[in-house]
């Protein structure tokens, strides 16, 4: 069965219709990739999975349940974690405590409890942390457990960023350009360490501009343009699909 | 971490040196603005847990600190006699909640006890913040500072208008509390060291709570909220109902200051619910640094003493005004970072170069 199925789905601000009856469906544990060129709705579409937006039409089923017009913290708690294109850092919180925060779901120490700080919540603070830095270790960057988040590298960022959607324990990772702004070598690594979040049983779908790590790590790869879904299928298909380059490089 | 909470000990040494040294050198009269102080200071930590942590303005806490204030000052010295056939006074009668007594004129007097009305005061604020959080929060910065500013001006109309509430004159007369059998919130000389005890212990207790919820999954859900609130989304925080919460939490605390001010008072008046008081609330936490509790704590009794003191005579909200302009203009990040900028910028780029050294 497949874990996420997009059927006929749909968005559309005003007169543009930015997602036009995208269809397609991810397995449990693949590596899936969404390119194409800029503005083809790929964001759009990520916006569309993890609830930001509302879709205008069609339907969006994770593990068989419909769960299209969701609230974003309902559709995080199914399972679904995601980084932004544009880091999203919770300022004035150190990387240790932005991972923190991703442990939400799997806690529930509630505002009464947090402030009497009851025997049950200084457990669960522990465990909190514990998973937090195990995940800031993970991805290498434990050493910056404590500096605040805003003021690391752009790379350490994204590895922060990652480390917070990871601690959903997420069944599916939606990742919106993880290669943006990195040289070749930060790329490289950022793939191996897609891959070894893969390894770890989560279903990644990214959406990506790098090609070279798209074809690298992808298993199947979806090709939007101006919202209409044009190309899917295996990496070595897509390059040979003359659609895809007609796209790509003009005719 | 255990340990955290240790860092209220050197308060707790200074809130009783304070004492000591007043009541030695004669100038006891100082622990009555102390007093007063610490419980508008109630209210500023809590709004500095909204505005500065959730990042949420409220231009109408004063409205919040009203109805706590006014509410149990109502319900202490208003009398029920005439409704006492009535099914809900007889339900607080039967509850234990009325005291009965004459006033000064020998006439019966049926009155709600001060406990039973701090707790519908306080009761109040909260579902009055959640009726009003509800919607207002979804607005960002400037519209829902506005929208809170429009509930601040209802509170002060109507304590203003109603005649329940005393209009113009307000309400005097306020019994005193006793929370504890021999221990009272009233303004009486006699007892003015144990009020200062009194309201500083609330005050501690507040901050104990306050700063527990900053460093746990809740305050860590709306701190997040305020970095960044798709992303708070995104890892499963109701940023909505957070929201919701925090304001409620914060009106409690501004609805308690105001329950215990107006005991120790004896009565409250309409400049209580002021815009003025509002907008000088919001310009404490502002100099505290805005997501800083020991900040909004300091300024918070500083100001309120100098100000109560009458340090600023007439002009004391064209102060306010001003030290909020100068903030802006100076020192966004709180009073506390202008003193400490200098260190800061001495002892940072050591810090960094020696990562740099070793990375």
């Amino acid at each position: 069965m497949a874990l996420l199925r997009l059927m006929q789905l749909g968005k559309r601000f005003g007169g543009l219709q930015a997602v036009n009856d995208v269809g397609f469906s991810l397995r449990q544990g693949v590596i899936k990739a969404v390119i194409g060129p800029n503005g083809a709705g790929k964001t759009t579409l990520f916006n569309l999975i993890s609830g930001a937006l509302a879709p205008t039409s069609g339907e969006i089923r994770f593990q068989g349940k419909t769960i299209q017009g969701l609230k974003p913290y309902r559709i995080a708690a199914l399972g679904i974690a995601r980084t932004f294109q544009n880091i999203k850092m919770f300022a004035g919180m150190t990387a240790l405590e932005n991972v923190m925060v991703g442990r939400h779901v799997q806690s529930g120490a509630g505002f009464v409890a947090s402030m009497l700080r009851t025997p049950r919540s200084r457990r669960e603070e522990v465990a909190i942390r514990e998973k937090a830095l195990e995940l800031l270790d993970f991805l290498g960057i434990a050493d910056c457990a404590d500096i605040e988040a805003t003021s690391l590298s752009f790379g350490q960022q994204r590895a922060v960023e990652l480390a917070r959607a990871l601690a959903l324990e997420p069944k599916l990772l939606l990742l919106d350009e993880p290669a943006a702004g990195l040289n070749i070598y930060e790329t490289a690594e950022v793939g191996r360490l897609i891959a070894r979040i893969r390894d770890l049983g989560v279903t990644i779908l990214l959406v990506e501009h790098d090609m070279s790590l798209v074809m690298d790590i992808s298993e199947e790869i979806v090709v939007l343009s101006f919202g209409e879904k044009i190309a899917e299928g295996l990496p070595a298909e897509i390059q040979n699909n003359p659609e895809v380059i007609k796209v790509y490089l003009g005719e | 971490m255990k340990w955290r909470n240790l860092a209220l000990l050197p308060l707790f040494a200074v809130i009783v040196l304070v004492q000591v040294l007043c009541s030695a050198t004669d100038s006891i009269y100082y622990l009555t603005q102390l007093t007063m102080s610490a419980y508008y200071s109630l209210l500023i930590i809590g709004l500095c847990v909204l505005m500065g942590y959730a990042g949420q303005i409220s231009m109408g806490h004063a409205g919040f600190f009203a109805i706590g204030g006014y509410l149990s000052a109502a319900l202490t010295t208003r009398s029920l006699v005439a409704f006492q056939d009535h099914t809900l006074v007889r339900l607080l009668h039967a509850a234990g909640c009325l005291s009965a007594g004459q006033d000064i004129y020998g006439e019966p007097m049926l009155v709600v006890t001060p406990w039973a009305a701090c707790v519908i005061a306080v009761l109040t604020a909260a579902v009055v913040a959640l009726l009003l959080g509800i919607p207002v929060l979804k607005l960002k910065g400037h519209y829902l500072a506005m929208a809170t500013l429009g509930f601040g001006i209802i509170i002060y109309r109507i304590v203003l208008a109603s005649s329940y509430f005393g209009e113009a004159d307000g309400i005097s007369g306020v019994p005193g509390f006793t929370l504890l059998p021999g221990l009272s919130v009233n303004g009486e000389f006699s007892s003015r060291v144990e009020n200062y005890y009194i309201a500083w212990g609330v005050l501690l207790l507040g901050m104990l709570l306050l700063r527990n919820l900053i460093n746990s999954r809740a305050g860590r859900a709306l701190r997040a909220i305020h970095g960044s609130i798709e992303a708070a989304d995104a890892v499963g925080v109701d940023t909505a109902r957070f929201k919701v919460y925090t304001f409620v939490l914060s009106a409690v605390f501004a609805a308690l200051a105001g329950v215990l001010l107006t005991h120790y008072n004896g009565g409250i008046g309409p400049s209580e619910a002021g815009i003025m008081k509002s907008v000088r609330y919001v310009a404490i936490v502002a100099v505290g640094g805005m997501a800083n509790l020991w900040g909004a704590l300091i300024m918070g009794v500083v100001l309120n003493f100098l100000s109560l003191r009458g340090l600023f005579g007439s002009y004391d909200d064209a102060v306010f005004g001003l030290i909020l302009i100068l903030i802006m203009l100076f020192a966004p990040g709180g009073i506390l970072t202008l003193r400490l900028g200098g260190l800061w910028e001495r002892l940072r780029p050591k810090a960094k170069s020696g990562k740099e050294g070793a990375s």
